[in-house]
């Protein structure tokens, strides 16, 4: 499979490219830094044990929408054709301190929701001709409005909304879209905050998303339990989600 | 308030700082902490000092060549990499008792293994270490760059800057199976002359004692000895992987302990080698690492938690110091299910590297109100035959014992000192051995 990963450097990401890497699949690196990128190009190919599991990087910003359309022709040019494109790419931000600084507000949803959803839409043109998969890292985040998470929440609320959607527009046309909603990972993002219950790896969650990829899921909570856990947080009446504190 | 402990659970306060990116994250960290596997004091933040920095984030790999050149970051397992390597036909060259450590965590504490007697340490086979030093510089050091801080680094506790990327040489295996052959003995003169004539004969041993036993069967144990198998020995197919697969879910009561309990273990373990004789393939995990097929097995000492004991007893003491210790154990009555000997081969290059040759014992043992008192004897043995202990086991030995066997000390300061004149970089054990001072304390006169 050809894959156009944005996102591959760090967390999540980094062992989900791992997983393809180590099964074959060819893939073609996008993201800000290009030192990252080599590095992360030289992870990959040393865990496969072969140097083509990466064919190329590019320089692929969520906050330059500029960028999107060159770094997916040169990911299209190298790989021969793309059957999947994977973002795992963000900005993760919580907590009162973002509600006082806007810039990092602006960015933040600017990237997650502007930035991922017209990345989405480029990347859609490359992928229906060859009925190809769009896998997005969206959130548990977006499920309900939460106060600690608001703003983030938000910005992955309208992610998902918008995945769901291109689901039911394109799917018949051989779209295939998996939203990928990760509950709280330890990972470097999440370092410092305080730790729910059903913590997830990001090796875990790897192992979960590929799996959804190839069965050709629609949706995936991961770790599984979170799927409960946000059932329930959904049914919860207003007047006690003003109250509690998650 | 965070607290932070190493493998031997004995929490301090302070918290670990992750991070995927260690360039960055080193420029403001005073010292580095791989999987936290070391027993004691060695990888927790000196007092006044809110965290460590956990390098496990930092885990990519940078190269892997065809002649078995491996340059990592400081915080690829060597999990990962055993699992990596041996499809590709290599494995690492010198392994500790456990894969749930760092290469960074093995440079630091310049780890050993049951293949010491003729692969040395893992200093001997590194390339070149790329570090963060004190006053901000990232560099590269080697045997034959800035050399004085490439092995004041191999076994220097994380001391002298921080390491950021590992470069090694992986060994060539033939198969990815071990060939193994076991044999009982009685006493301790019988083991111990078993292991120095394997250690002759093969690459790799290792030998247990039931170190509660006795009398006339003092000493008894089992020898394991092993090499790689020959391509055709072992089964067609790669070995599976366990480790992990067996859970504590919780700490052990205090009683789970008790000597009757040691005893009636010890005594199942040495009997379970039902044969005096037994030999055939195993897997390079039960061969390397057998406890890791039980997941925070150190749950099982209960919350006073464990430390170890592990000490080199010069080759020239022979028997005696070796049943020296094993008298003290049982007069103390200070269970444990592992003692372990090895045969230590020459002594490494680094300033500060645990081995010399002799014979390593080591001994678990849960933490007790009178532990301390127990390691102060055992240190005082050790003394007696001009051994010394590993630092990455240590959690109990005072100042003063350590700096009696240790005269290697005073040149691995100055080292430390030419390379980090503020000691930037410091830990628990630094300031409990060394003479730091810990954070905060005042005004610093190096």
């Amino acid at each position: 499979m050809n894959v156009v990963f944005l996102g591959a450097s760090r967390g999540m990401g980094r062992a989900l490219a791992r997983l393809l890497a180590m099964r074959g699949d060819r893939l073609f690196l996008l993201g800000r830094d290009g030192e990252e990128l080599e590095r992360c190009a030289a992870d990959l190919r040393a865990r496969a044990g072969r140097d083509d599991v990466v064919v190329g990087q590019g320089a692929c910003d969520l906050l330059d929408t500029a960028s999107f359309a060159p770094a997916l022709a040169a990911a299209n040019d190298a790989l021969g054709g793309i059957d999947a494109v994977v973002v795992t790419a963000g900005v993760f931000a919580v907590g009162d301190a973002l509600h006082a600084d806007l810039a990092l507000t602006e960015r933040m949803l600017q990237a997650n929701f502007t930035g991922t959803i017209l990345f989405c839409e480029h990347a859609r043109t490359h992928l229906l001709p060859r009925s190809g998969q769009l896998v997005v890292f969206s959130s548990v985040a977006g499920d309900r409005g939460r106060k600690p998470i608001a703003l983030y929440g938000a910005s992955k609320a309208g992610l998902s909304h918008y995945l769901e959607s291109i689901d039911h527009r394109f799917h018949a046309e051989g779209l295939r879209v998996l939203t990928v909603k990760p509950g709280f990972v330890r990972t470097g993002m999440t370092v410092g905050l305080p730790e729910p219950p059903f913590a997830g790896e990001p090796d875990g969650v790897a192992r979960r998303v590929l799996a959804a990829m190839d069965a050709g899921k629609p949706v995936v909570y991961a770790p599984a339990m979170w799927a409960l856990v946000m059932w329930v947080i959904r049914l919860l009446p207003r007047f006690v989600m003003r109250r509690v504190g998650f | 308030m965070p607290r932070v402990a190493g493998w031997g659970r004995q929490f301090v306060p302070g918290r670990e700082r992750f991070s995927e990116n260690l360039e960055a994250a080193s420029a403001d960290a005073h010292l580095l902490r791989g999987l936290g596997r070391s027993y004691g004091d060695s990888s927790l933040p000196a007092p006044g000092c809110p965290e460590v920095l956990t390098t496990t984030l930092a885990d990519r790999i940078l190269r892997f060549d065809d002649a078995g050149v491996l340059r990592a970051e400081a915080g690829l397992s060597l999990h990962t990499l055993n699992r990596l390597s041996l499809q590709r036909g290599f494995f690492v060259p010198v392994t500790p008792g456990t894969q749930f450590v760092t290469l960074g965590g093995m440079v630091a504490s310049d780890v050993h293994g049951k293949h010491h007697h003729v692969a040395g340490t893992i200093g001997r086979h590194l390339r070149a270490l790329r570090m963060r030093v004190a006053d901000g510089r990232t560099l590269e050091c080697s045997p034959t760059e800035h050399a004085d801080l490439f092995w004041a680094t191999v076994g220097g506790m994380g001391l002298t800057g921080a390491i950021l990327e590992v470069e090694l040489q992986m060994e060539r295996t033939p198969s990815p199976w071990i060939y193994q052959e076991a044999t009982r003995h009685p006493d301790l003169d019988s083991l111990m002359g078993a292991l120095i004539e394997g250690s002759a004969r093969w690459p790799m041993t290792v030998a247990w004692i039931d170190c509660l036993k006795r009398g006339p069967s003092m000493g008894r144990g089992i020898l394991y000895v092993g090499r790689w198998a020959e391509p055709g020995e072992g089964p067609a197919t790669p070995p599976r992987w366990t480790s992990g697969r067996i859970p504590v879910p919780f700490e052990a009561p205090d009683w789970a302990l008790a000597p009757t309990n040691v005893r009636l273990f010890n005594f199942a373990y040495y009997h379970k080698q039902f044969r005096q004789k037994t030999a055939g393939i195993v897997s390079p995990e039960a061969f390397f690492y057998p406890l890791d097929i039980v997941d925070n097995w150190n749950l099982g000492y209960g919350r006073g938690g464990l430390t170890q004991h592990q000490a080199v007893v010069p080759r020239e003491a022979g028997a005696t110091g070796v049943r020296r210790i094993l008298e003290l154990l049982t007069e103390a009555s200070a269970a444990s299910f592992l003692c372990v000997l090895k045969d230590c081969g020459e002594e490494g290059e680094g300033m500060l590297s645990f081995p010399r040759p002799g014979i390593s014992i080591a001994i678990d043992l849960p933490v007790r109100s009178g532990t301390p008192a127990v390691i102060a004897r055992l240190n005082e043995a050790v003394l007696e035959v001009g051994g010394r202990i590993y630092l990455t086991k240590d959690q109990f030995t005072t100042p003063e014992h350590f700096r009696a066997m240790e005269p290697r000390l005073s040149a691995f300061l100055e080292v430390r000192r030419r390379w980090d004149p503020e000691l930037r970089f410091r830990s628990a054990q630094s300031v409990r051995l060394f003479g730091d001072p810990p954070f905060g304390s005042g005004e610093f006169h190096p």
